[in-house]
Parts: structure tokens; sequence; C-alpha cells
């Protein structure tokens, strides 16, 4: 037998063309011809567009379309269909594109857009999600009740900001509370932050004369891109073909469908020559999606013992000017978003609600970091309200074998267990039940604190992946999925699964690294962790169908019955004997008997998936199977405050994850690292700032920073619990989401501990932390 | 337009450039290397550098009109006859890239430091590499990478 691929570090099959610089990116790429196009960007929050000029703009040598929102009766959108391409009739947030140029450079493009004169009316805009929810709250969508959106899934509130209301009651939470001890009650806030990818947006499409259009973008999901194009310009997806070079960081701000609408429309305009678009860093910032905002209410009722009995939830999302994500969100973060506690009487309720700032889309956790954010924070709240261990809290409370989740869902030996990772961060980090309060030492404070997380992939409970194994004349085997690998290493962990599968070495898996609509199988979109199980099911059954077909072919030429054949290292033979068999290069392309006849031919293996047994949830409850499969993890951190500065260093970043199986270990660290230092950045330092009028001005990453390598934990350590997933390729499970989860509540519960201090809005900036520490001293 | 001449990973190459061109778009855009990255165009995030007669710089803070003469290296210029430098091999080996848009940009960083300082520290790796942003390694491999490079370079040159 081979060695066993599985669990090695092995290293990422796209290195060599990254550090060679040889990666080609959307960014990188020019065609014979080709446009350049800038957008014209909107001054204002909220206001109507009451004329457009674009004459000037047009009688610019070079340029070659213009386009504006009235040109353009279009509407896209993945879940809620509410997105112009270009803004018509009104503007709903500083940055929305209201017109386009192409033109033969960038430079004439960017003079032609300064040339649009535009005539606004400004309305009064919508900055806060909890304002917009108010009866007289202006509106951000007036036609909200005519837009189409996934039915018997979202509830959107005509005549409202609420682009959808989700709503979950397990069990009764009025008597449950009746039943407590004690009753904690509080509010927390999430800003929005921003992905901040190191690559832009960038997309190039080519309307054909035919009328087929080819598009390369920076998008994380080919199929997504070619679906909602499709039936936003009523085309059919035959004529699309959509293509994903390298693609440069994403963490879900390139899922569903952004710029490539825009540019598809401008080729055909400019008279069907190719015309790219790449935002500036400005552009990124301001038009370009970022997460949502979150304001969350927790009321926990617990017992004497320390038993949640009762908690009642309430979710507002701040999703800007477009939800066409952002409602999933507040879908996911309902049916997921009391934790992983087993909690008999639960009531929640997340709000998606349109303000007039930027929109926020799918980031790394998809809600789950701002929900933890409250939820996390809550918990040690409620632990110090009834002076117990914030660890022994929540060991009383985590789900269990046994246990039943908010949708009903049972949980199983196979589910995977929070527990062994909050035991496993707590001894690592040496965390004690009767720490003394700390000691200043130099103005300096350290402090310990810790956190659980869970999340499922988010996504249609008809979600499906495919996968093509086909082999090559010398044995070695290409393999077509069509998730996308943006970083997260999964090319090569489904490369290793591939292997393993086919019994060849892996030196033989060539994984066919660009996406293309019109040679890969069919995938729903690279998001929610889901591509290592779901690409990973599908490589399984690929090559189960391929090994099939090579024991069929086998079969024929032996004379042997198929079920007496085994297959290992490259080679087809009667089982227990492997000198009676055939080389894989002696029958993959089809067997000839010594006399010229054939049997066989190439083969070709297929695997397809549907994620199964799920369903749509109750619209009155909530209850149902949402969930393919959870990861749980826990985050523990020492951390070293300032009292002088208000500053914040992360000394230890302990975090644990039920990965099911390893697939790749360092390929698994890194995403934890990786993850965790992301982590990091929306705890300490993240945020968009505005002015009062909704101009962002936190646009450049001058004025929005992100970690640097000095802003690492000292002192990283990553451990993995394997209980293996019985519905996971191998009992894997996937983990790139999970490690930017609940790294800020456990820094703000360190700072509690150390300080007494609570901090209930992100992020725990030096200004913020000072401010709480020294809140006393500025009483009058 | 004038026309300046540079050499670029040790070829020299004339090229017109308009005055207001920095040294970055002429690189991507004029001599098709693409591997240096643009990832602000306002010196904040490093997916530019390059080394500008050793030295590693924002290639997007600087005219190309000012060049003429200047020696440039870009990450085309790390492995010129398809062999990886040890540099490289070390990025590989220790998990230091994902995406890889950032990739460039700190191999260039790290390459200005081992030129100058053959042994450095990690506190040095750290100064070396934090005008380098990197959204998905956490940065700890890449530092990793780096010291690993530097004891590799010691023992067996580039």
């Amino acid at each position: 037998m081979a060695d066993d691929v599985i669990g090695k570090s092995i290293p990422r099959i796209d290195g060599l063309d990254k550090v060679t610089g040889s990666a080609i990116y959307t960014a990188d790429m020019k065609l014979p011809g080709m446009l350049y196009a800038r957008m014209l960007l909107s001054p204002h929050a909220h206001a109507k567009i009451v004329s457009i000029n674009t004459d000037r703009a047009r009688s610019l040598p070079g340029v070659k379309a213009v386009l504006t929102g009235a040109e353009l009766p279009y509407r896209v959108g993945l879940y809620m269909i509410d997105k112009p391409i270009l803004a018509s009739e009104k503007v709903r947030y500083f940055g929305e594109p209201v017109a386009a140029v192409a033109a033969v450079s960038e430079d004439i493009a960017h003079e032609a857009v300064g040339l649009i004169e535009v005539e606004y009316e400004i309305l009064e805009p919508v900055l806060d999600a909890k304002k917009a929810l108010e009866p007289d709250a202006p509106l951000v969508h007036e036609q909200l009740h005519t837009y189409e959106c996934v039915k018997g899934v979202f509830c959107p509130m005509g005549g409202t900001n609420i682009a959808n209301r989700f709503q979950l009651r397990k069990g009764d939470t009025e008597d449950g509370f009746k039943q407590c001890h004690k009753i904690v009650e509080n509010e927390f806030y999430a800003p929005q932050v921003q992905h901040v990818p190191l690559e832009t947006h960038s997309s190039i499409a080519h309307w054909k004369p035919t009328g087929n259009i080819q598009i390369w973008t920076s998008a994380q999901s080919p199929f997504a891109v070619r679906n909602l194009l499709s039936v936003a310009l009523g085309i059919s997806h035959a004529r699309i073909r959509v293509i994903i070079p390298y693609l440069g960081g994403a963490f879900g701000g390139k899922a569903g469908i952004h710029l490539e609408p825009l540019v598809a429309l401008l080729s055909k305009a400019a008279g069907f020559k190719p015309v790219k678009v790449t935002a500036t860093r400005t552009e990124e910032f301001i038009t370009l999606p970022c997460r949502q905002g979150l304001h969350a209410r927790i009321k926990t009722g617990v017992s004497r013992e320390g038993r949640i009995l009762a908690q009642e939830i309430e979710y507002i999302w701040d999703a800007g000017a477009y939800a066409d994500y952002g409602v999933n969100i507040g879908r996911a973060s309902g049916y997921s978003g009391a934790g992983p506690y087993d909690i008999d009487n639960v009531k929640l309720d997340s709000y998606t609600v349109y303000t007039s700032k930027p929109f926020g889309t799918a980031y790394r956790g998809f809600g789950h970091v701002e929900l933890f954010w409250a939820i996390e924070s809550q918990m040690d709240m409620v632990a110090r309200e009834l002076e117990m261990d914030p660890v022994d809290f929540r060991m009383k409370n985590l789900l269990d074998v046994g246990s039943t989740t908010v949708t009903g869902e049972k949980i199983t030996k196979h589910t995977g267990s929070v527990r062994k990772c909050l035991e496993a961060v707590a001894k690592e980090i040496g965390w004690a039940k009767d720490a003394r309060p700390a000691k200043e030492t130099n103005g300096k404070i350290r402090a310990k604190g810790i956190a659980v997380l869970h999340k499922a992939p988010a996504m249609p409970p008809n979600t499906a992946s495919g996968a093509i194994i086909k082999f090559n004349e010398d044995t070695t085997v290409d393999v077509l999925v069509s998730g996308v690998d943006y970083g997260q290493g999964t090319a090569t962990s489904l490369s290793q699964i591939a292997a393993h599968a086919l019994k060849l070495p892996f030196e033989k898996i060539h994984f066919i690294w660009a996406k293309d609509t019109d040679y890969n199988p069919y995938d729903w979109q690279t998001v929610a962790s889901r591509l290592t199980v779901m690409g990973g099911l599908c490589i399984l059954r690929a090559a189960e169908d391929a090994i099939d077909q090579i024991k069929t072919t086998a079969s024929g030429a032996l004379g042997v019955d198929k079920e007496e054949l085994d297959v290992d290292d490259g080679r087809v033979f009667v089982k227990g004997d492997k000198a009676t068999g055939l080389d894989y290069k002696n029958v993959i392309m089809g067997y000839m008997f010594p006399n010229g006849n054939s049997i066989g031919g190439p083969v070709i293996g297929r695997g397809s998936y549907v994620a199964e047994g799920l369903t749509n949830l109750d619209l009155e409850t909530g209850q149902g199977l949402p969930a393919l499969c959870w990861t749980y993890g826990a985050h523990a951190v020492e951390i070293e405050v300032d009292t002088r500065t208000g500053e914040i260093e992360v000394t230890q970043l302990v975090s644990a994850f039920d990965v099911g199986r390893i697939i790749n270990e360092a390929l698994c660290r890194g995403q934890v690292i990786g993850g965790g230092v992301q982590g990091v950045g929306t705890a300490l330092i993240e945020q968009y700032v505005y002015d009062g009028e909704g101009h962002l001005l936190s646009d450049s990453l001058t004025d929005y920073k992100i970690p640097t390598v000095r802003d690492v934990p000292h002192e990283m350590k990553q451990i993995f619990v394997e209980t293996p997933h019985d519905k996971g390729p191998l009992g894997a499970r996937g983990v790139a989401e999970h490690p930017m989860i609940s790294v800020p509540p456990a820094i703000a519960n360190a700072l509690f501990n150390g300080t007494g201090k609570r901090i209930k809005a992100l992020p725990l900036s030096p200004e913020n932390v000072f401010l709480a520490l020294h809140e006393d001293s500025k009483k009058p | 337009m004038q026309i300046v001449t540079l050499k670029v990973n040790g070829e020299s190459i004339s090229v017109p450039v308009e005055d207001n061109w920095s040294l970055l778009r002429v690189l991507r855009e004029e001599l098709a290397l693409t591997g240096t990255k643009e990832g602000c165009g306002m010196g904040e995030c490093g997916a530019c550098t390059v080394l500008l007669d050793g030295v590693p710089i924002n290639s997007c803070l600087v005219l190309a009109r000012e060049m003429d003469g200047r020696e440039i290296r870009t990450i085309e210029g790390e492995a010129p006859q398809g062999e990886l430098s040890n540099l490289q091999q070390a990025f590989l080996d220790n998990g230091a890239i994902q995406c890889g848009f950032c990739t460039a940009g700190m191999l260039m960083s790290a390459r200005g430091l081992l030129m100058r300082n053959p042994d450095p520290t990690e506190e040095e790796v750290t100064e070396a590499i934090c005008g380098n942003l990197c959204r998905c390694t956490g940065y700890k491999p890449i530092v990793a990478a780096v010291l690993d490079a530097a004891t590799r370079e010691k023992q067996h040159g580039r």
C-alpha cells in the first residue's frame, strides 16, 4: 500500500507559482484591445438623483462607453435581489457607483468620470440600525415589498427597513425566566469592519458579438457569478463563461457577485471590446462590501447551580444599503445564535436592517464573529454574577452527546465536542479557578480569558458540488472541482484526498487550478468552510467511480469477476495476489488484447454531492435541520494591558478545534494562525468610522489599520481535537472561518479579569480601553 | 515622455515613461513584470516592494523618471534560472504563503534584510517586514521562514 498522505503536511501545490511571481491574478491580466473602466461614486449617503449629464464625458477622445443606472434596468442578488448595477433614481450609500466609463486608458476613464455632472437632492440618511427600526425612519428601499427573494426562507417586511426577520422559539422563555435565580441582561455592539484582501476586486468581461460573455474575475464562486448574471440579465447559462485565475484573498468579500455585471455591460456598450475594472483601495473600502454591524441584546436566566434556564436574544444587523447576502447572515446567526449551549427555553429574533451605509456581506465567520462577541462576553458576565468560574459555568451548560440544539437537532457522538476544546485550551493556558486579582507592574496588567464557539456551513439545504477525475495516459490524474483556493490550501488537501482514494502517490495528482465554468463541474460557492467537506465527498465518490471503471475493464481483460479485484499502488489485481493483475497504464485508456481487440476506454470518474438531510426552518419557530456539520472550538488568551495607554498586547493565544480528522496539519495550522490574527484585528483595532452625514472616514489603509507583524500574539498554539464526523470525507470538518470567531470576547474577558472593566462595544482600541479604565476619574 | 534606462534583474532596459508614472506602473504595465503587486498605490501595504540598489522600497511611491541608471530587483529576479533561492524554499516549507498576493513584496523585504544582515534576529526580521501587510497567514510562518532562510543561506549561500 502506498504511504497514506492523509494528515501529512504536504506543502501547498500553488506555492511554487506564488514564490516565483508567476501566479497570474485577474489584476495582472491584459487582453488585446482591452478598455479600462472607472466608476463615478456617490458623494452622499442618501440622495435622489435628479439628473445626470454625461455629454462631456462621452465626447472626450478615447471614451468608448458611458453607462448610468437609468440604462441598466437590472437588479442582482444572491438571496435577496435588491441591488442595482448602478444606482438609479437614488443613491443609498456614500461610495455607491452612479455611472461608469470605459476608455482606452485608465487615465482617460478617470478624466471622463470627472466630466459627468450629477444633480442630487439630498435625503436624510439612516445611519443607525436601531433608529432605522423606528416607525418614522426614512426608508432605504421604498420598493422592498416588490423585491424577489428566496421564498419560504426569508421574510422581508415591506414598508419598513427590515430586509429579513428571523425568529426562533424553543420551549417557553416566559416560564423559564420565572424559575431563575438570577437574570442578567446586556447589550453589545460590533461595528462594521472590512475584509481587506490584499488584492482588491478586479474583473474583466468580454461581451462578444455572438452574444457570448467571457469573464475573468477575482471571485470566490465562478458558478454563482454565472448564475446571478444569467438571472439578472436573462441570458442563458451556456452563453456565459466565468474563469477564476489566482485570487488574492477573499474572506467572503468576493462571494456572490460584484463588479462583473458592470464590466460585462460596459463591454457590450463599448462595441464588444473587453473591459477591465480594478477597484482602488479607496473603492474597496467605500464601494465594495464590508461586514455588517451588530447590535445585540441578550437576557440570560440561570438557576442557583449555574444552569441556563432561559435566554432571550435580539440581534439587529446593520446591513447597510443592500442585503442580498446580509439576509442570510441574519438567518444563520439566528439558528446558531445562542452558542453551543444546551438551553431548554430560547427566544431569538434576528433582524437584518437596511441603513444608508456600505453594504455588508459574508465575512469569515458569517455573522458568528459578531454574535459570539455578544454571547461569550455575556457568558462571562453571567458567570461572574453567579460568582462562578467562567470555565466551570460553561462546562455546566455546553452541548453534549444527547443534547438538543436550539433548532431541535440532536447532538450525537459524531457531532464533535466543544467541551474537549474548552478543556484543552484551559489546560494549555494554565487556567486557574482561584486566580488572584492581577497585579499591576509598571502600569501593565496581565490576565487571561477564554471563549468557545461553533459554526456550521450557512447555505441553502440543497447546496451541491461536483468533481471529475480524469486519468491521463501516464496514469497521472486530473482532478476538477470548482471550489476556489484563495489561500486556504483546499486544493492541496483535496489533492491528498484524491491520492488517498485512488491509492496513488500524491505526485500523480494534477489538481486543475484555474476554475472555468466551461470545463469544470458545478459547485455552488466557495464559502462557509464547506469545500473540504463537500468537495472532499465528491472526490471520494469520483474516485470510487473511476476505480469501478478500472475494475470493469480489468475484469474483462483478466477474465475475473470485478468483485474479485483490488487496487493499490497503481495496479489492479486479484485480491491477495498482486502479481496477477495489470498496471493502471494498461487499463486507464482501455485494455488491448494481444490480437488488437480492445475494451473499456478512458477512465473518467464522476462524483456528485448535495447536502443531505437538511431542511428549511419553520418561519415561526426556527425549528429544523440547517447544519451539515458543526465545527466547535475554543480560545484562551493571555493579554497585557498598559493602563497608561489603554494598549492591549496579546501575549498568548491558544486555540482548539474539533476538526474531525486532519487532512493536512500544516495547512490546518495556517488557517488557525491566520484566522486568529484576523480575530485580533477585529478585537483591537478595526472599525468603520463615519461623519454625521454618513461619509466613511476610514477609507484607506492609513485610516483603517489591519494587524501588522507587530500586532501578532507573542505565542500561538493550535490544538486539534479529532472526533470523526460521520458525514465528512474521512471524518473531516471545515475549519477555515472558525479561528477568527470568539477571539474578541476572549480578549474582553481577559481585560475584565485583569482590570474589572467590561467593554461591550468593539473594538478594544487603546482609546476605548483607556476611557474604560479611567471612567471614574472622568466624572466631575 | 522621456526614456529612462533601468537595470532590472541584471538586464538593462530602456523604456519611455510619462512624468507621473510610478516605477510600479512601469514594471507591471510596460515591462510585464506582474509578479510585483499593487495593493493600495499609496505606500501603505508593501505589496509592491522591490529592491532599489539593494534597498527595499515601495515601488508605487517612486517616480519612474527618476530611476535612470538605477538597479531594480523584483521577484522575477529571485529565481532567474528557475532554481528557487533558499528564501523562496523556506517560504514554501514554513507555510509562509496563502493567497500569495503579499508574497512577492514580503520576499523582497526579506531579501533586502538578508543582503545587509545575513544573520538577523527575530526582532530584526519583524522590523524588516512590518511595512508589508498580509491578511492571510498571521505573519508567524513568514517570520519563521525568513529566519530559516538565513540559517540555510549561511550554510549553503543563496
